[in-house]
């Protein structure tokens, strides 16, 4: 089984023979199991060389950056892969190009993430009733958009609605006036931000492993970031995963306030242990395994990301037409 | 795509755990295909079990093909591992004559704008690629 691995503390990465070691301040070293690393998270600040960085390639492995606050910063891609299809991509670019057929796909990612918004809402049935009440209704009205901007206009409606019901789940005193993207100024923001930022390296790291090009996008403008593509399959799974692993988080008391740090009276982040829960619990959200009603086997989160890539590649190839997961469990 | 699908990943345990006295492991062809090992005048394969004799065999010959187009004559001895059984491929006209067929057909294949239509195999439960033949949503949700 192929795993993410996280480094936290400040140290050194290096390639000894054929092996990765990660030695601390303390010149404590720790191999790496290079074979069965799929993703490498650097928190800390970590020396590195380029030794490392071909040995890395040769296994497919993507290192991540963020700097300490948790917040990405960038990453480093194994060598293009092969196995590149340019017949796919010209069929990626014309869903783009016709108006129609991107606001289809758009609006498909986002019934998506309504659907898992109102999955999380209907935990509390009765307080949130309004809201998902709300949301439905704009969803509905999404679905006559013509254009992206209407479309995200509405998206924009429904994200409110959702975001001031799930402040109302929480039992902890979390509460945020609304969602600020960055700097994030509250726990709860810091949270959201964190969580959105491991979804899209999970998402990108799915993409990276299909013939899909993931700068192009259709809810998202492919020019705005550059790996767009990702932020589209995330919204269907940010509900799903990211909202669900903080909801449990804070209802468990798994985390608490005294698990952030405030720079400058001004950005709110997890500190290292509050980063080590989150991403603990993260991880086994995406290692749990639903039992696939089509494949009719057991199916990790993490694969369900990549099963979202291939029904998106035969949509595209015109094989078959693309609905988004709907968590039906 | 097969990058993780467990069967390719045993697959590529099992090459690092058996059959140590090959020496030189995995040749790459023109950066185009990738063999488990050539000794002397054979091309060998070590596979898991036989259940996929037919595509083992295949396989092998399309190795031999492309070594003989570039001037190399050699035969094929396929392992496999669990039955403890290795079973020798020789490159005469008719076999010749079935791996073109069979390049021909993958081409025609590869060719099409869209993948054939999913037949249900009894190898598909073990493919790389179940995942990507058989996933789709399923028309209906009760919610
Ligand atoms: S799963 Fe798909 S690729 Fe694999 S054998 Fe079946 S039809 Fe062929």
């Amino acid at each position: 089984m192929l795993r993410d691995h996280y480094v936290f503390s400040n140290g050194r990465l290096n390639r000894k023979h054929n092996t990765i070691y990660y030695t601390d301040d303390q010149q404590k070293q720790t191999p790496l199991p290079v074979e069965k690393i799929r993703n490498l998270h650097v928190f800390g600040e970590v020396d590195l060389n380029t030794k490392l960085l071909n040995y890395v390639s040769q296994f497919d492995i993507c290192l991540h950056i963020y700097n300490y606050y948790g917040f990405y910063a960038g990453t480093y891609y194994p060598r293009e892969k092969t196995s590149v299809s340019g017949f796919l991509i010209i069929k990626q670019a014309e869903h783009y190009s016709d108006r129609h057929r991107r606001v289809y796909l758009a609006s498909r990612f986002l019934e998506g993430g309504v659907h898992h918004m109102l999955r999380n809402l209907r935990r509390h049935k009765v307080e949130n009733e309004e809201s998902m009440y709300l949301i439905q209704k704009e969803y509905n009205k999404s679905q006559e958009a013509l254009d992206i901007q209407t479309l995200m206009g509405h998206e924009g409606v429904i994200r409110k609605h959702y975001y001031q019901a799930f402040a109302q789940m929480l039992k902890q005193d979390f509460s945020f006036e609304r969602r600020e993207k960055r700097p994030p100024r509250d726990p709860l923001n810091a949270l959201f931000s964190f969580g959105n930022t491991l979804m899209y390296r999970t998402v990108l790291s799915e993409i990276y492993r299909t013939t899909l090009n993931p700068t192009i996008s259709y809810l998202h403008e492919p020019s705005t970031k550059r790996f767009s593509l990702s932020l589209d399959i995330a919204e269907i799974f940010k509900p799903l995963v990211v909202d669900q692993v903080i909801l449990s988080l804070i209802n468990r008391k798994t985390i608490t306030k005294k698990h952030f740090d405030v720079l400058d009276h001004e950005i709110c982040f997890l500190n290292d242990e509050g980063k080590k829960r989150f991403i603990r619990a993260w991880e086994d959200r995406l290692e749990t395994t639903v039992k696939h009603r089509q494949l009719k086997r057991n199916t990790s989160y993490r694969y369900l990301v990549r099963l979202e890539c291939y029904k998106l590649i035969k949509h595209l190839l015109g094989d078959d037409v693309y609905k988004p997961l709907k968590a039906w469990w | 795509m097969e990058h993780e699908s467990d069967r390719v990943l045993e697959g590529k345990i099992l090459h690092e755990e058996s059959y140590p006295r090959l020496q030189e492991r995995e040749v790459l062809i023109d950066n185009a295909f990738k063999m488990d090992h050539i000794d002397g005048k054979y091309v060998r394969e070590v596979k898991m079990s036989s259940k996929m004799q037919e595509s083992d065999h295949l396989q092998m010959l399309f190795y031999l093909y492309q070594l003989e187009l570039r001037g190399v004559q050699k035969r094929g001895l396929i392992s496999y591992t669990k039955e403890k059984k290795t079973v020798e491929v020789i490159l005469d006209n008719d076999e010749r004559a079935k791996v073109k067929r069979a390049i021909a057909q993958a081409y025609r294949v590869i060719e099409q704008a869209k993948p054939p239509v999913v037949k249900k195999l009894p190898y598909c439960k073990s493919c790389a690629y179940f995942g990507f033949c058989y996933v789709r949503e399923a028309d209906e949700y009760a919610t």
